[in-house]
């Protein structure tokens, strides 16, 4: 997995709420058994009409967009069903951060396993970032993950929240199961306890 | 100090390992697999050469890409689908684990299977690469959706790193109307909520309303947990529970059942259990209910006018008024004023046998009105077989619907079983997203005995009228 430190990119403003991982990566494209390669399918029924022309209006057809590497979201993205393939295609496409009021919990966790920072702010917040991601590719936002701080264009800067042991994983691009297999006697010892008091399982 | 909530219990029974800031490394006691979302978390372990730590927890079908028709017997037609089967059929076989391949009469949908075949039991840790997870805390386990690097995660460990939820009771008091069931329950419960009411929570369903229902009633509850941004949803294991997995191929036997009763009998939230947070609903209140939008917290009493995007607040306004749009609805119109094209019966919310049995007490003698495409997907092979010994099957076929075999099929149209741009469904799943269905497709969620009346009707209709006139 890829370190996330700090990112200064271009961020798309996406106001709808409840943008859901069947409108991020629609289901025709989870038949891959590859991790890769989802980035042009990002979006795809918002961005592409059915015959593969792109819909003008989709921030992510707009000349200001195209680059974007931040989306600054409304309430509850990410929500609906678990797929992975969501944070894949976001990070394929080139998006390595999402700003929102509120993020669907497997989403938010899917993003750490990938590099991806998901932040959560208050709404007044969210309306701030929301209005300087507009200024398009004028504007570039910044994201410090280690001062835990978004900054816009024009230097108003925001702190958030996160989890210490994500943040710490996320900086040094740690891989969980690496860290977890460290602590094998202690599963060891779980195990043999369970075995006698639940020995049906 | 304050009491355990049943959560509090399972989670206690669970960690292996807890660091300074309060993240835990939980035991899973069940992992589910399916083909859409394991195929990178095998290929990981095979990458970093590792191997399935317990085989012996791990259970796999294939459901979401499988086709329903007859003839799959000769095999996937679809590449992608194919490669994608055959990867789990090839995983499974490589890496030792329980599997039940296309062909077996066990096959089913991943969270119907589970329960059938007695894996999924009170007081367990039950995860899968699925939200729909949620389903199976209606055993009082502890069961959610993970991604697939989390998969990946319980593949090699047996564990998910994890930190704890907040606790939320959802209390249904009194009883239900007659025509109102399990999916109005859900559906009515996030129409209060919302479907971010839940984010951060496990809820644990309670009341007199949640005790009368049947196991397969309270599967229904739980499994749309998740569509309230809940976790997961719970209910306590009671006589009802303990009697359903009695049997199972899978479950104790012997003294080792009399073991484990004596300890799922504790499994219940103290009557001092701290809550974060709770939502009471009176059971006489809830009505027969569909969605209108795309999301499922669009939900309203059958009886009600579709809505205008200016009866909302804030970014509901505007996803109001695309959703409005996407769906092809005016404000004002009569619900049951809204035709449809096609009635789907199936899904891990409603394709068990009692879901069938109520679709087909509203059909029985009836046919579907002329124009409509229905059909019924039952969510194993097993409640086929069960369905067509009590005769349903037949009821259906009468009625006009198609009789598919099992798997997720029209739920979310992977395989191909899938509306068309502007085609309007009734359909007893979970999700009505944009799309969900099939790119432009319209889904409008309901019980099984609601679609069933939608589709004798045409329209979306009151299913209580209907019970009238066979009275
Ligand atoms: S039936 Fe639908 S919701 Fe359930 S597991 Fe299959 S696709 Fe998911």
């Amino acid at each position: 997995m890829d370190k996330f430190t700090t990112l200064t990119g271009i961020a798309a403003p996406m106001p709808l709420v409840n943008i859901d991982t069947d409108m991020i990566i629609p289901k025709q494209f989870l038949k891959t058994i590859k991790r890769s390669g989802l980035g042009k399918n990002l979006f795809d029924e918002m961005r592409f009409t059915q015959d593969g022309r792109e819909i003008p209006d989709f921030v992510l057809n707009q000349p200001a967009w195209r680059n974007a590497e931040i989306i600054v979201a409304g309430d509850n993205f990410g929500c609906g069903s678990s797929r992975e393939h969501a944070p894949w295609a976001l990070l394929d496409f080139g998006i390595r951060c999402v700003i929102s009021t509120s993020f669907a919990d497997i989403f938010y966790n899917n993003c750490f396993k990938n590099g991806i920072l998901p932040i959560v702010l208050p709404a007044e917040v969210v309306a701030v970032l929301m209005d300087d991601a507009r200024k398009g590719a004028n504007a570039r936002m910044t994201v410090d993950l280690e001062s835990q701080t978004v900054t816009t264009s024009d230097g108003q800067s925001f702190a958030f929240d996160v989890d210490p042991f994500r943040k710490h994983c996320l900086l040094n691009g740690l891989d969980d199961i690496g860290l977890t297999l460290e602590k094998g006697s202690a599963i060891d010892t779980f195990e043999k306890v369970a075995a006698q008091s639940r020995p049906w399982v | 100090m304050s009491g355990k909530t049943l959560y509090d219990k399972i989670w206690d029974a669970h960690v292996v390992d807890t660091q300074d800031d309060g993240t835990c490394l939980l035991y899973i006691d069940r992992h589910l697999v399916h083909e859409v979302t394991s195929p990178q978390a095998f290929e990981g372990l095979r990458m970093a050469g590792r191997k399935v730590r317990s085989p012996e927890k791990t259970i796999a079908v294939p459901d979401h890409n499988v086709p329903t028709t007859p003839d799959r017997v000769k095999g996937i037609e679809n590449e992608e689908s194919r490669i994608q089967v055959e990867a789990l059929d090839r995983n499974a076989r490589d890496f030792g684990i329980n599997y039940y391949p296309v062909n077996d009469i066990r096959q089913g949908i991943v969270h119907i299977v589970g329960p059938e075949q007695g894996w999924t039991l009170p007081g367990m840790t039950v995860v899968c690469g699925d939200s729909h997870t949620a389903t199976h805390g209606a055993f009082g386990a502890l069961a959610h959706g993970i991604g697939t690097s989390e998969v990946e995660h319980v593949l090699a460990t047996q564990t998910l790193i994890q930190k704890k939820s907040k606790n939320m009771k959802v209390e249904i008091t009194g009883r239900l109307r007659p025509g109102v069931t399990a999916k109005d329950i859900t559906l009515s419960v996030i129409g209060a909520t919302g479907t971010a009411g839940g984010t951060g929570y496990v809820i644990e369903y309670m009341g007199e309303a949640i005790r009368d229902l049947s196991m397969e009633g309270r599967m229904t509850v739980c499994n749309m947990a998740i569509e309230g941004g809940a976790r997961a949803g719970l209910i306590a294991p009671d006589e009802k529970t303990f009697e359903y997995v009695m049997g199972r191929p899978h479950a104790p036997k012997g003294a080792q059942w009399e073991a484990a009763l004596a300890w799922w009998k504790t499994l219940k939230s103290d009557d001092d259990a701290r809550w974060d947070k709770v939502v009471t609903l009176k059971g006489e209140d809830i009505a027969p209910v569909v969605t209108w939008g795309t999301s499922p917290e669009d939900v309203l009493p059958i009886t009600g006018a579709v809505p205008s995007p200016e009866d909302f607040k804030g970014g509901k306004v505007e996803a109001a008024r695309r959703s409005l749009d996407y769906m092809g609805l005016k404000p004002g119109m009569k619900l049951t004023d809204i035709r449809i094209d096609t009635v789907f019966i199936g899904s891990c919310t409603n394709g068990r046998i009692e879901d069938l049995r109520a679709a087909a007490a509203i059909l029985k003698g009836k046919h579907i009105a002329p124009g409509i495409r229905a059909m019924v997907v039952p969510g194993s092979g097993l409640v086929r077989a069960q369905a067509e010994e009590e005769g349903l099957a037949q009821i259906f076929i009468d009625a006009g619907f198609e009789w598919r075999l099992a798997g997720c099929s029209m739920c979310l149209a992977m395989n191909p079983d899938q509306l068309s741009p502007g085609e309007r469904c009734a359909a007893t799943s979970n999700r009505n997203f944009e799309g969900r269905q099939g790119r432009g497709g319209r889904t409008h969620l309901m019980s099984p005995a609601m679609a069933a009346a939608a589709a004798v009707t045409g329209h979306l209709t009151d299913v209580r009228e209907m019970m009238a006139e066979t009275v």
